[in-house]
């Protein structure tokens, strides 16, 4: 309820439109946003004394944040073909362990094969992570890039706006003009810094995530299999993926016999015939009369 | 009326188009309050379809500071709750 009537009190002349009913209504979610990027709008403007050279101050401004913004393009999309070029890779392992499975299987060895099918699990996974990555990181790009365009084309008829209020400048007259002008750039250039932020934070979250795949790839942790996996993360992994990583060891073993798996051989041992009898027991005479 | 969509850029809606949004933008604070995610998103689409339907885009060359801002039509709710927090905290500090 707070938020921005404090902040900006006494500030900003809109925000005395804010709804004050007493607590019962919640304060306006667009008007706080409103409140919040004006107050950032107000700290990007360099006030010079002279409202002319303000103009060109905030112009000087926006060539800087359109330098800044084109690099952050850049950033994002080199995190993006990093996504890539790890997603390639970890299909490269995934198949060769596929590979090393099967020829691990039939040399009969089938606990290495256990071991390499559980570590292409771990491999799917991962893709599946980068994968969502890759969605988000594509989206921020595409933003960025319509930010740049806009950017592009305001910082051009800016400049030409400037000239021609500063060649018509009489303090009384243009003073609303430029006001009225500067708050509109500036609130521009908050809304593209802010976009800038969201951008640079999602790239330095995705190059944490990236240097983490690439330990991995370099450690031989997802290839070598003279290499136990032994983290808590391995084992838990290896607990959800057992079910799937049997499965599939099932279907290697059909391949070598050549034949079909019986239906459940290896998730439900049969039970003993004496049980079976047992159990059947009750359920043919139903309930006693 | 001007109204920012963030990120998207101005549209400029009739003066009668105020208590509508209100509606909407009071649902959008009630949604965030509650961390509704569903509710949030929901009501967010809404508010975004409205401000496009009805307004025309402020045109680029066209310099002028907003009624009301909304944020873009994917934004998580975590993120406009920084967002927000970041007016207070930003005070505070």
């Amino acid at each position: 309820m707070l938020f921005v009537g404090c902040l900006l009190e006494g500030r900003l002349p809109t925000l005395s439109a804010l709804p004050h009913d007493g607590g019962t209504r919640l304060m306006s979610v667009m008007k706080r946003l409103s409140g919040i990027l004006q107050a950032k709008a107000n700290k990007v403007l360099d006030k010079a004394e002279d409202p002319r050279e303000t103009l060109d101050l905030s112009y000087e401004k926006q060539l800087e944040q359109l330098q800044q913004v084109r690099r952050s393009v850049a950033d994002v999309a080199t995190a993006r073909k990093r996504i890539e070029l790890q997603a390639q890779q970890l299909q490269q392992s995934a198949a060769k362990l596929q590979e090393q499975a099967r020829q691990a299987m039939s040399q009969g060895r089938e606990d290495l094969a256990r071991e390499a099918l559980q570590r292409r699990a771990g491999i799917a996974n991962q893709l599946q992570d980068l994968e969502t990555q890759h969605q988000q990181v594509a989206a921020q790009e595409q933003k960025l890039i319509a930010t740049t365009q806009r950017l592009q084309a305001q910082v051009e008829s800016f400049r030409t706006q400037k000239e021609t209020i500063k060649a018509t400048y009489t303090a009384a007259k243009a003073q609303s003009t430029i006001d009225e002008t500067l708050s509109g750039i500036s609130e521009e250039m908050s809304d593209a810094g802010l976009a800038l932020q969201r951008a640079k934070d999602k790239v330095e979250n995705m190059q944490a995530r990236a240097g983490a795949v690439d330990e991995l790839l370099a450690s031989g942790a997802l290839t070598d299999l003279t290499q136990p996996v032994d983290s808590i993360q391995a084992e838990l992994d290896k607990t959800s993926t057992n079910a799937q990583v049997e499965a599939e060891l099932a279907q290697l073993k059909a391949e070598q016999l050549g034949t079909a798996p019986p239906a459940g051989a290896l998730s439900a041992p049969t039970p003993p015939p004496e049980q079976d009898q047992q159990q059947e027991a009750p359920q043919t005479g139903g309930n006693p009369a | 009326m001007i109204v920012r969509i963030l990120g998207e850029g101005q549209y400029e809606l009739p003066a009668n188009y105020h208590d509508h949004l209100a509606e909407l933008d009071e649902e959008l604070a009630k949604a965030i309050e509650a961390n509704d995610e569903a509710a949030f998103s929901a009501t967010l689409d809404a508010l975004i379809h409205e401000i496009k339907s009805a307004g025309t885009p402020v045109e680029l060359d066209r310099f002028i500071p907003s009624n009301m801002i909304l944020p873009s039509l994917d934004t998580p709710l975590f993120e406009v709750k920084e967002l927000l927090d970041e007016g207070t905290i930003g005070e505070q500090g």
